[in-house]
Protein backbone atom coordinates (compact mmCIF):
# COMPACT_ATOMS: atom_id res chain seq x y z
CA UNK A 1 0.00 0.00 0.00
CA UNK A 2 0.97 3.45 -0.71
CA UNK A 3 1.20 6.25 1.64
CA UNK A 4 -2.20 6.54 3.37
CA UNK A 5 -2.07 10.02 2.98
CA UNK A 6 -2.21 11.77 -0.65
CA UNK A 7 -1.86 15.54 -1.63
CA UNK A 8 -4.79 15.86 -3.20
CA UNK A 9 -6.83 14.32 -0.69
CA UNK A 10 -8.99 17.59 1.24
CA UNK A 11 -9.14 16.13 4.34
CA UNK A 12 -5.48 16.65 4.86
CA UNK A 13 -3.64 20.07 5.17
CA UNK A 14 -3.40 23.54 6.46
CA UNK A 15 -7.15 25.10 7.36
CA UNK A 16 -9.14 21.85 6.74
CA UNK A 17 -12.76 22.23 8.47
CA UNK A 18 -14.82 18.99 8.63
CA UNK A 19 -18.58 18.78 9.49
CA UNK A 20 -18.94 15.50 11.04
CA UNK A 21 -22.75 14.34 11.05
CA UNK A 22 -22.95 13.54 14.71
CA UNK A 23 -24.58 13.23 17.33
CA UNK A 24 -22.54 13.67 19.73
CA UNK A 25 -23.46 12.31 23.10
CA UNK A 26 -22.11 14.93 25.60
CA UNK A 27 -21.36 14.53 29.87
CA UNK A 28 -24.03 16.83 30.27
CA UNK A 29 -26.84 14.23 28.46
CA UNK A 30 -27.48 16.72 25.62
CA UNK A 31 -26.31 15.77 22.07
CA UNK A 32 -24.49 17.89 19.39
CA UNK A 33 -24.81 17.70 15.64
CA UNK A 34 -23.73 18.17 13.02
CA UNK A 35 -20.35 18.56 15.10
CA UNK A 36 -17.92 21.46 12.78
CA UNK A 37 -14.43 20.82 13.55
CA UNK A 38 -11.60 22.87 12.71
CA UNK A 39 -8.54 21.36 12.34
CA UNK A 40 -4.60 21.18 10.42
CA UNK A 41 -2.07 17.93 9.56
CA UNK A 42 1.56 18.09 8.60
CA UNK A 43 3.30 15.50 7.16
CA UNK A 44 2.48 12.50 5.82
CA UNK A 45 0.67 9.06 7.22
CA UNK A 46 2.43 5.95 6.38
CA UNK A 47 1.50 2.84 5.25
CA UNK A 48 0.55 1.46 8.07
CA UNK A 49 -0.46 4.27 9.90
CA UNK A 50 1.60 4.43 12.91
CA UNK A 51 2.94 8.14 12.88
CA UNK A 52 0.13 9.67 13.18
CA UNK A 53 0.65 12.55 16.50
CA UNK A 54 -2.67 14.21 17.85
CA UNK A 55 -0.99 17.72 19.56
CA UNK A 56 -4.49 19.20 21.56
CA UNK A 57 -3.89 22.62 22.60
CA UNK A 58 -4.96 24.88 25.50
CA UNK A 59 -7.73 27.28 26.87
CA UNK A 60 -7.18 30.11 24.19
CA UNK A 61 -5.26 28.04 21.72
CA UNK A 62 -5.95 26.87 18.37
CA UNK A 63 -5.23 24.59 15.41
CA UNK A 64 -2.33 26.64 14.13
CA UNK A 65 0.10 24.64 16.12
CA UNK A 66 3.03 25.01 13.78
CA UNK A 67 1.82 28.03 11.11
CA UNK A 68 1.08 31.11 11.15
CA UNK A 69 -2.26 32.41 13.05
CA UNK A 70 -4.61 33.92 10.45
CA UNK A 71 -5.36 37.08 12.43
CA UNK A 72 -2.17 37.89 14.09
CA UNK A 73 0.20 36.33 11.67
CA UNK A 74 2.36 34.91 14.52
CA UNK A 75 4.10 31.97 13.92
CA UNK A 76 2.34 28.43 15.24
CA UNK A 77 1.63 28.48 18.93
CA UNK A 78 4.28 24.99 19.48
CA UNK A 79 6.86 25.78 16.99
CA UNK A 80 9.52 25.23 18.98
CA UNK A 81 7.95 21.55 19.49
CA UNK A 82 6.61 21.03 16.08
CA UNK A 83 8.31 21.51 12.57
CA UNK A 84 11.34 20.31 10.36
CA UNK A 85 13.66 19.07 12.77
CA UNK A 86 11.52 19.19 15.96
CA UNK A 87 10.61 16.70 17.89
CA UNK A 88 7.25 16.44 16.54
CA UNK A 89 8.60 16.76 13.07
CA UNK A 90 6.04 16.42 9.41
CA UNK A 91 8.86 14.40 8.37
CA UNK A 92 8.55 11.79 10.58
CA UNK A 93 4.97 12.08 11.99
CA UNK A 94 1.47 13.13 10.57
CA UNK A 95 0.58 15.84 12.64
CA UNK A 96 -2.98 16.60 13.52
CA UNK A 97 -3.70 19.55 15.60
CA UNK A 98 -7.91 20.23 16.08
CA UNK A 99 -9.85 23.16 17.44
CA UNK A 100 -11.39 22.08 20.41
CA UNK A 101 -15.03 21.58 20.53
CA UNK A 102 -16.75 25.00 22.22
CA UNK A 103 -13.87 27.57 20.50
CA UNK A 104 -14.38 30.04 18.22
CA UNK A 105 -11.60 28.92 15.75
CA UNK A 106 -13.29 27.20 13.17
CA UNK A 107 -14.94 24.15 15.50
CA UNK A 108 -18.58 23.98 16.96
CA UNK A 109 -19.09 26.69 19.56
CA UNK A 110 -21.37 29.22 21.13
CA UNK A 111 -20.23 32.02 18.18
CA UNK A 112 -21.19 28.66 15.48
CA UNK A 113 -24.29 28.97 13.95
CA UNK A 114 -26.95 26.48 14.86
CA UNK A 115 -27.79 25.25 11.67
CA UNK A 116 -31.50 24.68 12.78
CA UNK A 117 -31.93 28.34 13.34
CA UNK A 118 -28.80 30.11 11.28
CA UNK A 119 -27.93 31.97 13.86
CA UNK A 120 -25.03 31.85 16.69
CA UNK A 121 -25.88 29.21 19.48
CA UNK A 122 -24.94 31.78 22.20
CA UNK A 123 -25.80 30.47 25.33
CA UNK A 124 -28.09 27.95 23.65
CA UNK A 125 -24.97 25.64 22.86
CA UNK A 126 -24.47 22.68 25.52
CA UNK A 127 -22.18 23.40 28.23
CA UNK A 128 -19.43 20.45 26.99
CA UNK A 129 -16.55 18.57 29.04
CA UNK A 130 -12.44 17.98 28.41
CA UNK A 131 -14.20 14.47 27.87
CA UNK A 132 -16.37 15.83 25.06
CA UNK A 133 -13.38 17.59 23.34
CA UNK A 134 -11.49 14.17 23.47
CA UNK A 135 -14.91 12.75 21.93
CA UNK A 136 -15.15 14.96 19.12
CA UNK A 137 -11.66 14.35 18.09
CA UNK A 138 -11.65 11.03 17.91
CA UNK A 139 -14.79 11.38 15.64
CA UNK A 140 -12.29 13.82 13.54
CA UNK A 141 -9.93 10.90 13.67
CA UNK A 142 -12.37 8.00 12.19
CA UNK A 143 -12.93 10.57 9.67
CA UNK A 144 -9.49 11.01 8.93
CA UNK A 145 -9.25 7.37 8.90
CA UNK A 146 -6.59 7.45 11.57
CA UNK A 147 -7.15 4.00 14.16
CA UNK A 148 -4.06 4.63 16.55
CA UNK A 149 -1.76 7.53 17.98
CA UNK A 150 1.23 6.88 17.94
CA UNK A 151 1.22 9.84 20.43
CA UNK A 152 -1.06 12.42 21.74
CA UNK A 153 0.51 15.34 23.23
CA UNK A 154 -0.87 18.25 25.13
CA UNK A 155 0.08 21.39 27.62
CA UNK A 156 -2.09 22.91 30.62
CA UNK A 157 -5.55 22.34 29.15
CA UNK A 158 -4.14 20.34 25.99
CA UNK A 159 -2.44 18.35 28.64
CA UNK A 160 -5.32 17.10 30.35
CA UNK A 161 -7.11 16.07 27.20
CA UNK A 162 -3.80 14.19 26.31
CA UNK A 163 -4.30 12.39 29.86
CA UNK A 164 -8.12 11.64 29.16
CA UNK A 165 -7.65 9.73 25.60
CA UNK A 166 -6.24 6.68 27.05
CA UNK A 167 -8.97 6.41 29.87
CA UNK A 168 -11.70 6.84 26.82
CA UNK A 169 -10.23 5.13 24.25
CA UNK A 170 -7.34 2.84 25.95
CA UNK A 171 -6.97 1.21 22.66
CA UNK A 172 -6.58 3.86 20.57
CA UNK A 173 -3.28 5.61 22.11
CA UNK A 174 0.31 4.19 22.19
CA UNK A 175 2.13 7.04 24.14
CA UNK A 176 0.75 10.04 26.15
CA UNK A 177 2.83 13.19 26.69
CA UNK A 178 1.49 15.56 29.73
CA UNK A 179 2.95 19.23 29.66
CA UNK A 180 2.74 21.36 32.87
CA UNK A 181 -1.05 20.10 33.22
CA UNK A 182 -3.18 18.30 36.27
CA UNK A 183 -5.62 15.48 36.54
CA UNK A 184 -8.37 17.82 38.17
CA UNK A 185 -8.80 21.16 38.45
CA UNK A 186 -8.33 22.72 42.23
CA UNK A 187 -10.52 25.14 43.79
CA UNK A 188 -7.92 27.76 43.07
CA UNK A 189 -8.06 27.31 39.92
CA UNK A 190 -11.81 26.96 39.51
CA UNK A 191 -11.67 30.53 41.73
CA UNK A 192 -9.61 32.04 38.62
CA UNK A 193 -11.63 30.90 36.38
CA UNK A 194 -14.80 32.07 37.70
CA UNK A 195 -13.17 35.95 38.18
CA UNK A 196 -12.80 35.84 34.64
CA UNK A 197 -16.28 34.62 33.86
CA UNK A 198 -17.92 37.11 36.10
CA UNK A 199 -15.73 39.97 34.28
CA UNK A 200 -17.48 38.66 31.07
CA UNK A 201 -20.73 38.59 32.38
CA UNK A 202 -20.65 41.66 33.86
CA UNK A 203 -20.14 43.70 31.36
CA UNK A 204 -22.92 45.30 29.84
CA UNK A 205 -22.26 44.57 26.22
CA UNK A 206 -22.42 40.30 27.06
CA UNK A 207 -26.54 40.47 27.46
CA UNK A 208 -26.77 36.96 28.53
CA UNK A 209 -24.59 35.87 25.61
CA UNK A 210 -26.21 37.54 22.58
CA UNK A 211 -24.04 40.05 21.42
CA UNK A 212 -23.01 39.03 18.02
CA UNK A 213 -25.95 40.95 16.17
CA UNK A 214 -24.35 44.19 16.83
CA UNK A 215 -20.75 43.96 17.02
CA UNK A 216 -20.69 45.31 20.35
CA UNK A 217 -18.82 42.52 21.80
CA UNK A 218 -17.91 42.25 25.55
CA UNK A 219 -14.50 43.26 25.12
CA UNK A 220 -13.77 45.22 28.40
CA UNK A 221 -14.90 41.97 31.11
CA UNK A 222 -12.96 39.69 28.20
CA UNK A 223 -10.09 41.99 28.58
CA UNK A 224 -9.99 41.25 32.11
CA UNK A 225 -10.91 37.62 32.36
CA UNK A 226 -7.45 37.74 30.16
CA UNK A 227 -5.15 40.20 32.26
CA UNK A 228 -6.50 37.73 35.36
CA UNK A 229 -5.30 34.59 34.36
CA UNK A 230 -2.44 36.10 32.52
CA UNK A 231 -0.84 36.39 35.91
CA UNK A 232 -1.57 32.87 36.63
CA UNK A 233 0.60 31.95 33.71
CA UNK A 234 3.77 33.79 34.82
CA UNK A 235 6.29 33.62 37.94
CA UNK A 236 6.14 35.97 40.68
CA UNK A 237 10.04 35.76 39.82
CA UNK A 238 9.04 36.37 35.93
CA UNK A 239 6.82 39.19 36.41
CA UNK A 240 9.74 41.12 39.04
CA UNK A 241 12.51 40.45 36.24
CA UNK A 242 10.42 41.54 33.55
CA UNK A 243 8.94 44.49 34.91
CA UNK A 244 10.39 45.20 38.49
CA UNK A 245 7.85 48.44 39.76
CA UNK A 246 9.66 50.61 36.43
CA UNK A 247 7.36 53.06 35.42
CA UNK A 248 5.60 52.74 31.88
CA UNK A 249 7.99 55.65 29.67
CA UNK A 250 5.15 58.04 27.87
CA UNK A 251 6.71 60.36 24.54
CA UNK A 252 7.08 63.45 26.78
CA UNK A 253 8.79 61.32 29.26
CA UNK A 254 10.25 58.37 28.28
CA UNK A 255 11.29 57.31 31.71
CA UNK A 256 7.70 57.36 32.66
CA UNK A 257 6.36 59.03 36.38
CA UNK A 258 4.10 58.44 38.57
CA UNK A 259 1.05 60.35 37.31
CA UNK A 260 -1.13 60.36 40.83
CA UNK A 261 -3.93 59.09 38.71
CA UNK A 262 -5.14 55.94 37.08
CA UNK A 263 -3.29 55.43 34.13
CA UNK A 264 -1.05 52.13 32.98
CA UNK A 265 1.99 53.92 35.31
CA UNK A 266 3.89 50.48 35.89
CA UNK A 267 5.03 48.66 32.92
CA UNK A 268 3.05 45.72 34.43
CA UNK A 269 -0.09 47.48 33.90
CA UNK A 270 0.47 48.50 30.81
CA UNK A 271 1.82 44.92 29.91
CA UNK A 272 -1.50 43.22 31.16
CA UNK A 273 -3.56 45.98 29.25
CA UNK A 274 -1.92 45.40 26.16
CA UNK A 275 -2.46 41.03 26.44
CA UNK A 276 -6.16 42.07 27.29
CA UNK A 277 -6.91 44.23 24.50
CA UNK A 278 -5.17 42.18 21.90
CA UNK A 279 -6.91 38.88 23.13
CA UNK A 280 -10.28 40.04 22.81
CA UNK A 281 -9.38 40.61 19.21
CA UNK A 282 -8.63 36.78 18.66
CA UNK A 283 -11.61 35.53 20.83
CA UNK A 284 -15.27 35.16 21.85
CA UNK A 285 -16.09 35.55 24.92
CA UNK A 286 -18.64 33.26 25.61
CA UNK A 287 -16.30 30.45 24.11
CA UNK A 288 -14.29 31.79 27.47
CA UNK A 289 -17.33 30.63 29.64
CA UNK A 290 -17.49 27.33 27.95
CA UNK A 291 -13.97 26.25 27.80
CA UNK A 292 -13.30 27.57 31.60
CA UNK A 293 -16.34 25.54 32.65
CA UNK A 294 -15.03 22.48 31.27
CA UNK A 295 -11.67 23.31 32.54
CA UNK A 296 -13.48 23.27 36.15
CA UNK A 297 -15.98 20.08 35.48
CA UNK A 298 -12.42 18.27 34.62
CA UNK A 299 -11.58 15.80 37.60
CA UNK A 300 -10.32 12.00 35.94
CA UNK A 301 -10.34 10.27 39.52
CA UNK A 302 -13.97 11.68 40.06
CA UNK A 303 -14.84 10.05 36.76
CA UNK A 304 -13.40 6.79 38.31
CA UNK A 305 -14.72 6.23 41.49
CA UNK A 306 -12.58 8.49 43.29
CA UNK A 307 -9.19 6.85 41.89
CA UNK A 308 -7.25 8.04 39.59
CA UNK A 309 -5.23 4.38 39.09
CA UNK A 310 -8.23 2.94 38.45
CA UNK A 311 -8.43 5.46 34.94
CA UNK A 312 -5.96 3.48 33.81
CA UNK A 313 -5.58 0.22 34.01
CA UNK A 314 -6.88 -0.66 30.95
CA UNK A 315 -4.79 1.33 29.01
CA UNK A 316 -1.56 -0.05 27.94
CA UNK A 317 -0.36 4.09 26.98
CA UNK A 318 3.24 4.96 27.87
CA UNK A 319 3.35 7.99 29.39
CA UNK A 320 5.33 10.86 30.03
CA UNK A 321 5.18 14.16 32.51
CA UNK A 322 6.83 16.86 32.44
CA UNK A 323 6.26 19.92 35.04
CA UNK A 324 8.04 23.22 35.86
CA UNK A 325 9.62 24.31 38.75
CA UNK A 326 7.72 27.66 39.26
CA UNK A 327 4.23 26.80 37.55
CA UNK A 328 1.75 28.07 40.68
CA UNK A 329 -0.98 27.15 38.20
CA UNK A 330 -0.82 23.66 37.88
CA UNK A 331 2.10 22.79 40.20
CA UNK A 332 4.58 19.39 40.20
CA UNK A 333 2.64 17.73 42.79
CA UNK A 334 0.06 17.65 40.56
CA UNK A 335 2.28 15.90 37.96
CA UNK A 336 3.23 13.64 40.63
CA UNK A 337 -0.49 12.83 41.67
CA UNK A 338 -0.53 11.49 38.02
CA UNK A 339 2.70 9.32 38.66
CA UNK A 340 2.17 7.97 41.51
CA UNK A 341 -1.38 6.77 40.41
CA UNK A 342 0.23 5.29 36.97
CA UNK A 343 3.43 3.38 39.19
CA UNK A 344 0.24 2.08 41.13
CA UNK A 345 -1.01 0.50 38.11
CA UNK A 346 1.97 -0.44 36.85
CA UNK A 347 2.13 1.88 33.61
CA UNK A 348 5.45 2.58 31.67
CA UNK A 349 5.60 6.20 33.20
CA UNK A 350 8.78 8.77 33.01
CA UNK A 351 8.22 12.15 34.75
CA UNK A 352 10.62 15.22 34.97
CA UNK A 353 10.09 18.58 36.87
CA UNK A 354 12.19 21.23 34.67
CA UNK A 355 13.03 24.53 36.30
CA UNK A 356 12.29 27.76 34.33
CA UNK A 357 11.70 31.18 35.40
CA UNK A 358 8.28 31.54 33.46
CA UNK A 359 5.66 29.86 35.07
CA UNK A 360 3.06 28.00 33.67
CA UNK A 361 3.83 29.70 29.90
CA UNK A 362 7.19 27.65 30.09
CA UNK A 363 5.56 24.65 28.20
CA UNK A 364 5.22 27.30 25.34
CA UNK A 365 8.68 28.83 25.61
CA UNK A 366 12.45 27.94 24.84
CA UNK A 367 13.17 25.22 26.99
CA UNK A 368 15.93 22.82 25.28
CA UNK A 369 15.39 20.29 28.03
CA UNK A 370 11.60 19.99 27.19
CA UNK A 371 12.48 19.09 23.52
CA UNK A 372 14.96 16.56 24.54
CA UNK A 373 12.76 14.70 26.77
CA UNK A 374 9.74 14.90 24.14
CA UNK A 375 11.99 13.57 21.32
CA UNK A 376 13.66 11.17 23.24
CA UNK A 377 9.89 9.55 24.69
CA UNK A 378 9.33 9.58 21.51
CA UNK A 379 11.87 7.71 19.78
CA UNK A 380 11.88 5.42 22.91
CA UNK A 381 8.65 3.89 21.60
CA UNK A 382 10.36 2.49 18.67
CA UNK A 383 12.73 0.54 20.62
CA UNK B 1 30.86 2.45 26.53
CA UNK B 2 31.40 0.32 29.63
CA UNK B 3 29.44 0.67 33.00
CA UNK B 4 30.67 0.99 36.50
CA UNK B 5 31.81 -1.97 37.86
CA UNK B 6 29.06 -2.43 40.41
CA UNK B 7 26.64 -2.17 37.49
CA UNK B 8 28.10 -4.51 35.28
CA UNK B 9 28.28 -7.68 37.85
CA UNK B 10 24.38 -6.80 38.58
CA UNK B 11 23.65 -6.37 34.80
CA UNK B 12 25.69 -10.10 34.56
CA UNK B 13 23.44 -11.24 37.00
CA UNK B 14 20.00 -10.19 36.26
CA UNK B 15 17.64 -12.78 34.35
CA UNK B 16 16.93 -11.86 30.98
CA UNK B 17 12.92 -10.39 30.37
CA UNK B 18 12.90 -9.96 34.23
CA UNK B 19 11.32 -6.66 35.15
CA UNK B 20 13.48 -4.20 37.07
CA UNK B 21 12.89 -0.89 39.38
CA UNK B 22 16.42 1.10 39.21
CA UNK B 23 16.02 3.42 42.31
CA UNK B 24 18.98 6.36 41.79
CA UNK B 25 19.16 5.31 38.25
CA UNK B 26 21.43 8.19 37.49
CA UNK B 27 21.51 9.15 33.58
CA UNK B 28 20.21 5.32 33.08
CA UNK B 29 23.20 3.82 32.33
CA UNK B 30 22.48 0.28 33.45
CA UNK B 31 18.89 0.54 32.76
CA UNK B 32 20.12 0.83 28.90
CA UNK B 33 21.73 -1.48 29.31
CA UNK B 34 19.48 -4.24 30.48
CA UNK B 35 17.52 -3.26 28.24
CA UNK B 36 19.77 -3.49 25.62
CA UNK B 37 21.52 -6.48 26.34
CA UNK B 38 18.78 -8.80 28.21
CA UNK B 39 15.65 -7.23 26.74
CA UNK B 40 14.54 -6.28 30.56
CA UNK B 41 11.93 -4.07 30.94
CA UNK B 42 13.34 -1.48 33.01
CA UNK B 43 11.87 1.47 34.95
CA UNK B 44 13.94 4.11 36.74
CA UNK B 45 13.43 6.66 40.06
CA UNK B 46 15.86 9.31 40.07
CA UNK B 47 16.29 12.81 42.18
CA UNK B 48 18.27 14.51 40.03
CA UNK B 49 15.77 16.44 37.18
CA UNK B 50 19.37 16.61 34.48
CA UNK B 51 19.84 13.05 35.25
CA UNK B 52 15.77 12.29 34.71
CA UNK B 53 15.81 14.14 31.25
CA UNK B 54 18.80 12.56 30.04
CA UNK B 55 17.41 9.33 31.07
CA UNK B 56 14.25 9.67 29.19
CA UNK B 57 16.23 11.67 26.45
CA UNK B 58 17.56 8.17 25.59
CA UNK B 59 14.19 6.69 25.58
CA UNK B 60 14.20 4.96 29.07
CA UNK B 61 10.88 5.36 31.67
CA UNK B 62 12.68 7.29 34.75
CA UNK B 63 10.09 9.07 36.96
CA UNK B 64 11.69 12.13 39.37
CA UNK B 65 11.32 11.25 42.64
CA UNK B 66 13.25 10.79 46.31
CA UNK B 67 13.97 7.39 47.25
CA UNK B 68 13.05 8.34 51.14
CA UNK B 69 9.61 9.16 49.61
CA UNK B 70 8.04 7.86 46.69
CA UNK B 71 8.79 4.39 47.10
CA UNK B 72 5.54 3.86 48.79
CA UNK B 73 3.54 4.45 45.46
CA UNK B 74 4.95 1.26 43.93
CA UNK B 75 2.97 -1.92 44.40
CA UNK B 76 3.78 -5.09 46.32
CA UNK B 77 5.80 -7.31 44.48
CA UNK B 78 5.24 -5.42 41.03
CA UNK B 79 9.57 -5.86 39.85
CA UNK B 80 11.53 -8.88 39.91
CA UNK B 81 14.42 -6.94 41.01
CA UNK B 82 14.55 -3.75 42.44
CA UNK B 83 18.24 -1.87 42.08
CA UNK B 84 19.91 0.37 44.82
CA UNK B 85 23.42 1.14 43.25
CA UNK B 86 25.37 3.48 45.59
CA UNK B 87 22.42 5.38 46.68
CA UNK B 88 21.82 3.38 50.02
CA UNK B 89 24.23 5.86 51.61
CA UNK B 90 22.66 9.30 50.48
CA UNK B 91 19.04 8.33 52.11
CA UNK B 92 17.98 9.36 55.31
CA UNK B 93 16.54 6.09 56.03
CA UNK B 94 18.55 3.26 54.97
CA UNK B 95 17.24 0.63 56.95
CA UNK B 96 13.60 1.61 55.75
CA UNK B 97 14.56 2.12 51.73
CA UNK B 98 15.84 -1.59 51.70
CA UNK B 99 12.53 -2.70 53.21
CA UNK B 100 10.92 -0.47 50.32
CA UNK B 101 12.71 -2.24 47.76
CA UNK B 102 11.87 -5.70 49.47
CA UNK B 103 8.36 -5.13 49.11
CA UNK B 104 8.81 -3.88 45.51
CA UNK B 105 10.61 -6.43 44.04
CA UNK B 106 10.92 -9.91 44.69
CA UNK B 107 14.39 -9.11 45.40
CA UNK B 108 16.45 -6.30 45.55
CA UNK B 109 20.12 -5.49 45.18
CA UNK B 110 22.32 -3.10 47.01
CA UNK B 111 25.66 -1.71 46.34
CA UNK B 112 27.52 0.90 48.14
CA UNK B 113 30.77 1.85 48.95
CA UNK B 114 32.41 0.23 51.71
CA UNK B 115 33.34 2.74 54.83
CA UNK B 116 35.38 0.16 56.48
CA UNK B 117 38.32 -0.15 53.44
CA UNK B 118 41.72 -0.33 54.93
CA UNK B 119 42.87 3.02 53.27
CA UNK B 120 39.30 4.71 55.08
CA UNK B 121 40.17 3.25 58.07
CA UNK B 122 44.24 4.55 58.20
CA UNK B 123 42.95 7.80 57.09
CA UNK B 124 40.77 8.15 60.19
CA UNK B 125 43.22 6.09 62.49
CA UNK B 126 46.45 7.68 61.85
CA UNK B 127 45.08 11.02 59.86
CA UNK B 128 42.35 11.43 62.28
CA UNK B 129 40.85 12.92 59.33
CA UNK B 130 37.99 11.47 57.36
CA UNK B 131 38.69 9.89 54.51
CA UNK B 132 38.61 11.71 51.07
CA UNK B 133 40.03 8.63 48.59
CA UNK B 134 38.95 7.55 45.04
CA UNK B 135 35.82 5.76 46.09
CA UNK B 136 34.85 8.05 48.35
CA UNK B 137 36.15 11.75 46.92
CA UNK B 138 33.91 14.74 48.64
CA UNK B 139 34.69 16.22 52.15
CA UNK B 140 33.04 15.47 54.69
CA UNK B 141 30.72 18.84 54.58
CA UNK B 142 30.06 18.35 51.12
CA UNK B 143 29.38 14.78 50.50
CA UNK B 144 26.37 13.60 49.34
CA UNK B 145 26.64 10.42 51.66
CA UNK B 146 25.52 11.50 54.84
CA UNK B 147 25.02 7.31 56.29
CA UNK B 148 28.16 5.76 55.63
CA UNK B 149 27.75 2.06 56.09
CA UNK B 150 30.87 -0.98 56.24
CA UNK B 151 30.40 -4.45 54.89
CA UNK B 152 29.67 -5.69 58.17
CA UNK B 153 27.44 -2.81 59.49
CA UNK B 154 24.81 -3.88 56.14
CA UNK B 155 25.35 -7.79 57.70
CA UNK B 156 24.15 -6.80 60.82
CA UNK B 157 21.27 -4.94 59.53
CA UNK B 158 20.46 -7.77 57.04
CA UNK B 159 20.47 -10.32 60.00
CA UNK B 160 18.55 -7.98 62.32
CA UNK B 161 15.72 -7.75 59.59
CA UNK B 162 15.92 -11.36 58.89
CA UNK B 163 16.48 -10.92 55.07
CA UNK B 164 18.09 -13.54 53.38
CA UNK B 165 21.57 -12.92 51.01
CA UNK B 166 20.79 -14.52 48.11
CA UNK B 167 24.31 -13.16 46.83
CA UNK B 168 27.23 -11.07 47.80
CA UNK B 169 30.00 -9.68 45.63
CA UNK B 170 32.89 -7.74 46.58
CA UNK B 171 34.88 -5.55 44.38
CA UNK B 172 38.50 -3.82 44.37
CA UNK B 173 39.11 -1.09 41.70
CA UNK B 174 37.78 -3.11 38.59
CA UNK B 175 37.97 -6.38 39.85
CA UNK B 176 35.70 -8.73 41.89
CA UNK B 177 37.87 -9.61 45.19
CA UNK B 178 37.78 -12.18 47.95
CA UNK B 179 34.97 -12.88 50.35
CA UNK B 180 37.50 -13.26 53.18
CA UNK B 181 38.13 -9.92 55.08
CA UNK B 182 35.74 -8.07 52.99
CA UNK B 183 35.49 -5.40 55.46
CA UNK B 184 38.47 -4.81 55.64
CA UNK B 185 39.78 -4.81 52.13
CA UNK B 186 36.81 -4.17 49.74
CA UNK B 187 36.30 -0.61 48.14
CA UNK B 188 32.67 -2.09 47.10
CA UNK B 189 30.18 -4.69 48.14
CA UNK B 190 26.83 -5.87 46.33
CA UNK B 191 24.70 -7.62 47.75
CA UNK B 192 21.41 -9.74 46.58
CA UNK B 193 18.51 -9.70 48.83
CA UNK B 194 15.14 -11.75 49.49
CA UNK B 195 12.23 -10.67 52.11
Amino acid sequence: MASASFPDDTRFGLRRQARLPGPLRLDSGAALGPVDIAYETYGRMNADRSNVILICHALTGDQYVASDHPVTGKPGWWWRLVGEGKPVDPARHFIVCANVIGSCMGSSGPASLDPATGDPHAMRFPVITIADMVRAQAMLLDHLGVDRLHAVIGGSMGGMQALIWPTLYPERVKSCVVIASTARHSAQNIAFHEVGRQAIMADPNWRGGDYYADGAIPSAGLAVARMAAHITYLSEAGLTEKFGRRLQGRPENPNGSKTFGFDADFQVESYLRHQGLSFVERFDANSYLYITRAMDYYDIAEDHGGSLAKAFTASRARFCLVSFDTDWLYPTAESRLIVHALNAGGAQASFVELSSPFGHDAFLLECPELNRVVDGFLKGGRA
Amino acid sequence: MSLRPDLALIARTVTPGARVLDVGCGDGALMAALRDTKRVDARGLEIDPHNVAAAVGRGLSVVQGDADTDLVTYPEASFDYAILSQTLQTTRRPDRVVEELLRIGRQAFVSFPNFAHWRGRLSLFWGGRMPVTRLLPDTWYDTLNIHHVTVDDFRALVKDRGWTIDGQWFLKGDRETTHANANLFAEHAVFLLRR
